[in-house]
């Protein structure tokens, strides 16, 4: 037995749901009275992983593993498993994470539960809660079978940092290029930015902002807080702002500790994608608006006379101004 | 080219969320059950790309009796035919396998799913069904289009997009951005009353997960309001006692 902890790196940089994701394997490992390995595919990031909990640290590496294929990478993390007895993994629920998790779980044959928010109970078996009904709803899901992958959400989890370092081990897992059945013809990366789903602070606003024009309010706050941003489906629809930025129901569920929603009137389908962020602003000129009962925080008031005066504290407080 | 594509029928999006059995199981009273809004556009790029070439689109959803009335939505937007298969949805895992059975079985070359269902958020079956078939498999993408045996796509990564192309057959998830959903004419409705539904058995595979509750996530304690002309305060609060940032 073992949990095995896909930690995801970009480029030689670990993602912070990396981390997440291997505390949440250190803690799940403890429980189960076995140990947590910490896999990395590919160039892994600078830190050593011991300190977020992991008993042992793999590294696998290989000309196969240089681009990001679902296929490639399922294997290497299925072999490890093998190798190593580790029938309980943990994947950070990212694009990576989403793509990877089902291919490792009919190669390993293991039950999976994707969109997991809270440690696993283990009391009498083995049930984990994950979102549901776009995050309308929490299910309790009971994985009844010997071998398990879980998808963790970003932020969801904790990280603890107060680890003893392990020595990293290289690994090796023979892929052919066969095995990897998909040509990437180009990749387009925005750099610099950060991405929606693993930001901790997120700025976001709707029709209220009147046009694209304005955005450049949202985008000062943002970045003068050092957050991400978001838009309303109207917004998105509108083409004001890209589908990338659609936080909602049948856009992106995020998860930050701050949601700044400026002009949104917070319709259900918007609520959805939203509402399990842990703290939430609402700036709206109609103080009927939705938004204001599941808020933390509320101004009614105008965007245009708000957001400014809000700019312009965060970088006093912060010492920019 | 055969393309299936994969139907999940879920509750309308202003749907409020109920439970009824002592919150085992989702209370449909009254609500209104939709083609799930990814599947709508897989199903639409699906039926354009057939347009475009030949080809024959068939829709496939792992459901109960109740489900044939959004099915015959999907037929009035212009499908074939379609299959359901008759049994009540455990998990990804096996609606996945009732898929893969399907689709080895009928032969198809593509098979299109949505990014993810808006009911159970699962965002499995594509993978799973690539991986049981041993196909190609392309996550969530926003452009998709078949030249000969090859499919060429671009698709969402962490932070930011990527092109690729596969060889047939091949499972591709469909994302926001891939079309506009068709709505069914007057004609497509009236057509879709006589198309074939045909209803096949399950295959028993895979009882490795149930639901044992569903819960509401918590509310909020209560909004606490601060005059707009005094908006500052809001920043002070989330740094100073929040201590967000």
């Amino acid at each position: 037995m073992a949990v095995v902890v896909f930690a995801e790196s970009d480029n030689g940089v670990y993602k912070k749901s990396s981390f997440e994701a291997v505390t949440y394997g250190k803690d799940l490992a403890i429980k189960l009275g076995t140990e947590c390995i910490a896999l990395s595919v590919g160039e892994k990031g600078p830190e050593n992983l011991g300190k977020y909990g992991a008993d042992k640290e793999l590294n696998v590496t290989g000309e196969a593993f240089e681009a990001f294929s679902p296929q490639a990478y399922s294997k290497a993390i299925s072999e490890i498993a093998s190798t190593y007895n580790g029938d309980v993994i943990v994947i950070s629920q990212t694009y990576t994470g989403k793509s990877v998790a089902p291919l490792v779980a009919v190669k390993i044959d293991a039950a999976l539960v994707t969109g997991v928010v809270d440690m696993v109970n283990t009391d009498g078996g083995f049930t984990v809660k994950k979102t549901s009904f776009s995050s309308k709803a929490i299910a309790h899901v009971s994985l009844n079978h010997s071998n398990k992958v879980l998808t963790i959400i970003p932020n969801s989890y904790m990280i603890k940092q107060d680890g003893d370092d392990v020595s990293a081990e290289s690994a090796s897992v023979s892929v052919s290029f066969s095995d990897i059945n998909t040509t990437i013809t180009s990749t387009n990366k925005e750099t610099g930015k950060i991405p929606l789903t693993e930001a901790e602070l997120v700025v976001s606003a709707g029709r209220g902002l009147k046009g694209v024009e304005n955005w450049h309010l949202v985008e000062d706050l943002a970045e003068a807080l050092g957050a991400a941003t978001a838009c309303s489906k109207p917004v998105s629809d509108m083409e004001w702002r890209p589908h990338s930025e659609h936080v909602g129901q049948t856009g992106i569920t995020i998860k930050p500790n701050l949601y700044i929603a400026a002009g949104i009137s917070g319709a259900i389908q918007h609520l959805a994608g939203v509402g399990s962020s842990k703290v939430i602003c609402v700036i709206n000129t109609d103080p009927e608006a939705p938004f204001f009962k599941a808020a933390d925080y509320g101004i009614v008031g105008d965007v245009f006379d708000v957001l400014p005066r809000l700019i312009k504290r965060v970088k006093e407080v912060k010492g920019l101004a | 080219m055969k393309i299936l594509v994969c139907v999940s029928v879920v509750p309308d999006t202003t749907t409020k969320i109920t439970f009824t059995d002592g919150d085992t199981l989702f209370n449909r009273a009254g609500v209104q059950f939709i083609i799930n809004p990814y599947d709508e556009l897989s199903l639409t790029r699906a039926l354009e790309m057939t347009e475009a070439n030949e080809g024959s689109v068939t829709v496939i959803t792992v459901g109960e009796a109740e489900t044939e009335p959004v099915i015959r939505k999907a037929l009035a937007m212009g499908a074939g035919d379609a299959i359901r298969v008759d049994a009540s949805p455990k998990d990804g895992m096996y609606v996945a396998a009732q898929i893969a059975e399907q689709a080895r079985a009928g032969e198809y070359d593509l098979v299109l799913t949505g990014r993810e269902s808006i009911d159970y958020n699962g965002g499995q079956v594509q993978g799973l069904v690539a991986e049981m078939l041993g196909w190609p498999f392309i996550n969530v993408a926003m452009e998709l289009d078949a030249e000969g045996s090859t499919v060429k796509a671009t698709r969402d990564i962490d932070g930011g997009r990527e092109s690729v192309s596969v060889s047939m057959p091949c499972v591709v998830s469909a994302q926001k951005d891939l079309c506009e959903p068709r709505i069914p004419n007057m004609r497509g409705i009236m057509m879709a009353r006589s198309k074939p539904l045909n209803v096949v058995p399950a295959v028993d595979k895979y009882d490795y997960t149930s639901v044992t509750k569903y819960e509401l996530p918590p509310t909020k304690s209560g909004v606490r309001m601060i005059e707009a002309e005094n908006a500052e305060q809001l920043i002070d609060i989330l740094h100073n006692e929040e201590k967000l940032f």
